[in-house]
């Protein structure tokens, strides 16, 4: 090995961050449940405010336009492969979600012309708050 | 579509950019992006039944 690779292996070595202690994973973990649960709520508590409050009034904002264009939340329906992805998708939008199946929200009527427009922006605002959960997650360890 | 776009656009572009200025960059380009390709997609797609 080269004196020009063992150099540059030592700096790839030294620009690795240090493993977070458990506390941190801890935290981490609250900020990732709380993002999932209320969309913008992990960043919030992380203190970005601006962010969070963007995720706050576009996530719910997505999820309440799917329901107004009369999309389904799909059931958990696992004889139908792409439904169940559905149903976990829509699972993203947290208590928004929760309290929309509770109140019996989200039953869809499929002979609507916006049905399928309704359903997008059902699936779309869930995975999109996955995201925003695993970013309130990596916020938190320190690694943006 | 648009408000579709917007606010998909708009999410994207808060978790990708930390300052406001970026973030509304991102954000018009990507808004721009997904239009722009709705249509295109549309033209393409016009001659074939449903």
């Amino acid at each position: 090995m080269g004196r020009k690779s063992r150099d540059s292996r030592r700096t790839r070595v030294a620009a690795e961050p240090a493993p977070a202690p458990a506390a941190d994973s801890g935290r981490a973990l609250v900020a990732l449940a709380l993002a999932w649960a209320i969309p913008g709520g992990g960043h919030l508590w992380l203190g970005r405010r601006q962010k969070g409050v963007v995720f706050l009034l576009a996530l719910p904002l997505m999820f309440a336009i799917g329901l107004w264009l009369e999309g389904a939340l799909a059931p958990f329906d696992p004889s139908q492969p792409l439904v169940l992805l559905a149903a976990f998708a829509d699972l993203g939008n947290g208590v928004p979600y929760l309290i929309a199946a509770v109140a019996g929200l989200g039953q869809g009527r499929v002979v609507a012309a916006t049905f399928e427009y309704g359903n997008t922006f059902l699936i779309v605002s869930g995975l999109l708050n996955m995201l925003v959960a695993l970013d309130a997650y990596d916020v938190a360890l320190g690694r943006k | 579509m648009l408000v579709f776009a917007g606010l998909v656009s708009l999410v994207f572009a808060v978790l990708l950019r930390d300052e406001p200025g970026e973030q509304a960059r991102l954000s018009g380009l990507l808004f721009g992006a997904f239009v722009a390709t709705g249509f295109v997609l549309g033209w393409i797609l016009l001659p074939f039944p449903l």
